[in-house]
C-alpha cells in the first residue's frame, strides 16, 4: 500500500514537461516581435482566451491545496474554490471591459494611464512583483511537496524543475507560446482531475461506500507507516499504541509506545505505525474532527478559531483579489474590443466551476482512505496519493501518472503566466534602459522573475499551498483592488490618494502575510485577524485611497474626464480617445 | 478679401523674397464684414462631438452611461454579497442541514459545491448581456445626435 507507483508519474512528469517544451517552440516561431512577446500582437480569440485564462488560473492551489484542505478542515474550504470563481464575476462586473479599454497591459501601466504617475507606476509594480514571488513561491512548493510524494525526489528538485521550464519556455517563446500553452493545459487539467475521481468514486462504491462524514474521528482501516520528515509536534485527543522507530520528544524509541492525549513532539527521520483502527493524531494547526462536525460549513472544523470571519473575510480576498492578480489581467490586453473582453471573462466561470466540482470529492474520500495525511498535516498530498492506496497494479500506477501530470500542468500554466506579468513589469521598471532591447530586457526580466521565489521555495512553508495563495488573494485585494475601481468609477481620484492606499494596504496586508507565514501569533484571535486580513484591510485601504483624494481635490488629473470617457465608452463611435481602443505601448 | 499674406484657412505660405529695394509696400489689411460669421453654418455636432470636447451634454451622456453601468455591477454584486453572507450564516445557526441528503451528498456541499457555479454563470450572462445592451443604447443616442 505504500510502494509509490514510481516510474509512470516520472515518465508524467516528462512527458508534461517536454509537451510544454514542444507547444511553447511552436509559438517561438511565430513570435518575432517585442509586441509577440508580450501580448501575442492580440491575435487570440476569445475562446481561446477563456481556455487560457482558466488553464493560468487553475494553479496548485487549485489541483492539489483545495482537496488537501477539504480534507483537514471539511465544508469550510469549499467556500476557496466557489470564491476563486466568484471572483471573476466581480472582475466582469467592475472591471473587464473599461481595463481592455484603458490599454494597460499591467497593472503598473493601468496606474501610470490613469493618474499619469512614475511614482504610483512604480509602486504598483513593486506589489506585482511582490504578489506574483508570493503565488509563485506556493506553486514552486507545491512542485517539490508533488514530486517527493510520487517518486521521493528530494522536496528541492520539483520546484527547482518546474522554474527551469518555465524560465526556458518564457524567455524562449514569450506570451504567444504561453497562450497556446496554458489553453492546452486546462484541458489536460480537466482531465486529469475528473477521471481519476470517477474510477476512485466506482471503487469507493464497491468498497461500500463507507461515509467519510461518518461519526467519528478518522482512523486508518489499515496498519499503516508514517515517515517524518521534518520535526512536527503532533496533538493526540484519541489514545492510541503505535510502533515508533526514531525520536519522540527527544528520546530515542524503536518498539511500541503507548500516546495519550497531549502533545507529542518527533523527531526528523522517525517512523510512526498506526495499528489497524487507530485514531489518528493530528499535526498541530489540525484539529481531529468529529464528522458531522468536519461535514459542516461554518463550524470551525480543523480547530480553526473564528470559522464565520475567516469565512467572510476569505470570501472578500478571493471575490475582490482577483482583478488584482497580475497574470489575470494581462490576459484582458489580448481581447480586441472590450465587449470581448466581457466575453472572455464570461466564458471563464463556467469552465472554472466545471474544474471545481472535482477537487472536493478527494479532500472527502481522503478521510477514508488516507487519513494518515492528518499525522504529517502535508494533506495537499491527497491527490496524488489516493489512486495508488485505492487500486490495484496497473491502474493505481496509470492514474497517479495521470493526476502527477495534471499536477505539473498547473504547476507549469500558473507558473508561466506569473513569469510573464513579473518580467514584464521588472523589464519595462527596472532593467529597462540598460539592455541593448527590449526582448533582452524580457529575457532578464524572467530569469529574475523565476530565481527568486524557487531560492524561496526551499524554505519551509508552515501553511497550506491554498492558504499561501489565498494570502496572495488579500495583498491583491487590499492594494490593486481599491485602485482598480476607484480609477475606472470615480474621477475624484489623485496621485496622492492612491498612493497613501496602496502603501498603506500593502503595508497591513504583507506584514499580515509574513506574520502568519512565520506561524502567527498566541492570541487565537489576532491570528484569525492576521491570518485571513482582506475583512479589514480592504474597507481601511478604500477609505484611504477617498479620504486621501478628496484631501487633494485640486491635484485630480486633468485628464481624468478623458480617460474615463477612454474606458467606458464603447468602441467603433469615433470618439477620439477610445478610437480602435487605444493602444499603449508595453515598451513605453 | 486681399491676395497673399496668411490665407484666412492653413499654414502660412512662406514669405515671398523682395524682389527690389523700394519704398515699403503698404501693410495688408484684412477687411470683413461682421456678417461673415452668420453666414457660414455651424459644423454638425454629434454626440461624439460633445463627448470628445467635453461639452456639458458630453459629461451628461457620459454620465448616464457610467451611472447604468454601474447600477448593473452593484446589482449583481450584492445579490452575490447577500447569498454569500447569508449562507454561512444559515449553516453556523443551523447545523443540521448537513444531515440532509440529496443525491448522497451533503445539502450544503450541494449548494457551494455544485449548484453554486450555474448560479454564478446565470448571474455573469445576465450582467454581460444587459451591459452591452446598456453600451448599444449609449451608442445610439450618441450617434443620432
Amino acid at each position: 500500500m505504500t510502494s509509490s507507483p514510481t516510474w509512470p508519474a516520472i515518465s508524467a512528469v516528462i512527458v508534461v514537461g517536454i509537451a510544454t517544451l514542444v507547444v511553447g517552440t511552436f509559438g517561438l516561431r511565430l513570435s518575432r516581435t517585442t509586441s509577440d512577446f508580450y501580448v501575442a500582437s492580440r491575435a487570440v480569440s476569445p475562446w481561446w482566451n477563456a481556455s487560457a485564462i482558466s488553464g493560468e488560473y487553475l494553479s496548485a492551489a487549485s489541483f492539489l491545496g483545495v482537496a488537501g484542505l477539504v480534507l483537514a478542515f471539511g465544508g469550510d474550504v469549499l467556500w476557496y474554490p466557489l470564491g476563486y470563481t466568484a471572483g471573476y464575476l466581480v472582475l466582469l462586473a467592475l472591471v473587464a471591459a473599461p481595463l481592455r479599454r484603458s490599454g494597460a497591459y499591467t497593472l503598473s501601466d493601468f496606474a501610470e494611464i490613469r493618474l499619469g504617475s512614475r511614482t504610483v507606476r512604480q509602486a504598483s509594480s513593486l506589489l506585482v512583483v511582490g504578489i506574483g514571488w508570493l503565488y509563485l513561491l506556493a506553486q514552486f512548493h507545491a512542485a517539490g511537496l508533488a514530486l517527493r510524494t510520487v517518486t521521493g525526489a528530494p522536496r528541492w528538485l520539483g520546484g527547482t524543475l518546474v522554474a527551469a521550464i518555465v524560465m526556458i519556455n518564457v524567455v524562449a517563446g514569450g506570451m504567444r507560446s504561453i497562450t497556446f500553452v496554458q489553453a492546452f493545459q486546462f484541458w489536460l487539467k480537466l482531465t486529469a482531475i475528473s477521471i481519476p475521481v470517477i474510477v476512485l468514486l466506482l471503487v469507493w462504491r464497491a468498497d461500500g461506500r463507507v461515509d467519510p462524514a461518518a461519526p467519528d474521528v478518522p482512523r486508518v482501516t489499515a496498519s499503516t507507516s508514517v515517515t517524518v520528515s521534518e520535526a512536527l509536534r503532533v496533538q493526540v485527543t484519541h489514545p492510541v499504541t503505535v510502533q515508533v522507530n526514531g525520536t519522540v520528544d527527544g528520546v530515542p524509541v524503536a518498539g511500541p509506545m503507548r500516546w495519550d492525549r497531549g502533545t507529542v513532539e518527533l523527531a526528523p527521520g522517525t517512523t510512526v505505525t498506526l495499528p489497524a483502527g487507530g485514531a489518528v493524531p493530528h499535526a498541530e494547526g489540525v484539529e481531529a474532527s468529529e464528522g458531522s462536525q468536519w461535514v459542516t460549513p461554518s463550524s470551525g472544523a480543523g480547530g480553526r478559531d473564528y470559522p464565520l470571519y475567516r469565512v467572510y473575510s476569505l470570501l472578500l480576498a478571493l471575490l475582490f483579489g482577483t482583478m488584482g492578480l497580475p497574470h489575470v489581467l494581462v490576459r484582458f490586453y489580448t481581447n480586441p474590443t472590450g465587449r470581448a473582453a466581457r466575453r472572455t471573462t464570461l466564458a471563464v466561470i463556467p469552465l472554472l466551476g466545471l474544474f471545481y466540482l472535482f477537487p472536493p470529492f478527494y479532500g472527502a474520500l481522503g478521510r477514508v482512505y488516507s487519513p494518515d495525511l492528518l499525522l504529517t498535516g502535508r494533506t495537499d498530498a491527497v491527490v496524488l496519493l489516493l489512486p495508488g492506496r485505492m487500486l490495484d497494479h496497473p491502474w493505481a500506477e496509470l492514474l497517479t501518472a495521470l493526476v502527477t501530470a495534471g499536477a505539473f500542468a498547473a504547476f507549469l500554466s500558473t507558473s508561466s503566466g506569473l513569469t510573464v506579468s513579473v518580467a514584464g513589469v521588472l523589464s519595462q521598471d527596472l532593467v529597462r534602459g540598460r539592455m541593448r532591447s527590449s526582448v533582452q530586457g524580457f529575457r532578464i526580466g524572467g530569469l529574475i522573475a523565476v530565481a527568486v521565489p524557487a531560492l524561496m521555495s526551499v524554505m519551509t512553508l508552515r501553511i497550506g499551498i491554498a492558504d499561501t495563495v489565498g494570502l496572495a488573494f488579500a495583498v491583491a485585494a487590499s492594494t490593486f483592488c481599491p485602485l482598480l475601481v476607484l480609477g475606472i468609477w470615480w474621477r475624484g481620484l489623485t496621485r496622492v490618494g492612491a498612493m497613501a492606499g496602496l502603501i498603506v494596504g500593502g503595508t497591513l496586508a504583507t506584514t499580515s502575510v509574513l506574520i502568519t507565514m512565520a506561524g502567527g501569533t498566541s492570541s487565537a484571535l489576532v491570528s484569525a485577524l492576521l491570518a485571513q486580513p482582506a475583512a479589514w484591510t480592504v474597507p481601511v485601504t478604500f477609505a484611504v485611497m477617498v479620504v486621501g483624494s478628496i484631501m487633494t481635490r485640486e491635484s485630480i488629473p486633468p485628464n481624468a474626464a478623458r480617460i474615463l470617457v477612454q474606458l467606458h465608452a464603447p468602441e467603433g463611435l469615433g470618439l477620439r480617445a477610445s478610437g480602435t481602443g487605444g493602444e499603449a505601448t508595453p515598451t513605453r | 478679401m486681399t491676395r497673399g499674406g496668411t490665407p484666412r484657412y492653413g499654414v502660412p505660405r512662406p514669405a515671398l523674397p523682395a524682389r527690389r529695394s523700394g519704398p515699403a509696400r503698404p501693410q495688408r489689411v484684412r477687411v470683413t464684414s461682421p456678417r461673415m460669421g452668420t453666414t457660414t453654418r455651424p459644423p454638425a455636432r454629434s454626440g461624439a462631438n460633445e463627448i470628445d470636447e467635453q461639452t456639458y451634454l458630453g459629461e451628461v451622456y457620459m454620465r448616464s452611461l457610467l451611472r447604468s453601468q454601474l447600477r448593473l455591477a452593484f446589482t449583481v454584486i450584492a445579490v452575490m454579497l447577500l447569498v454569500l453572507t447569508a449562507l454561512p450564516l444559515l449553516f453556523a445557526w443551523q447545523p443540521g442541514l448537513s444531515d440532509i441528503r440529496v443525491i448522497g451528498f451533503p445539502l450544503p456541499w450541494l449548494l457551494i459545491g455544485v449548484v453554486a457555479y450555474p448560479a454564478l454563470t446565470l448571474g455573469a450572462v445576465w450582467l454581460a448581456r444587459a451591459a452591452d445592451r446598456a453600451e448599444r443604447d449609449f451608442g445610439e443616442i450618441v450617434d443620432q445626435q
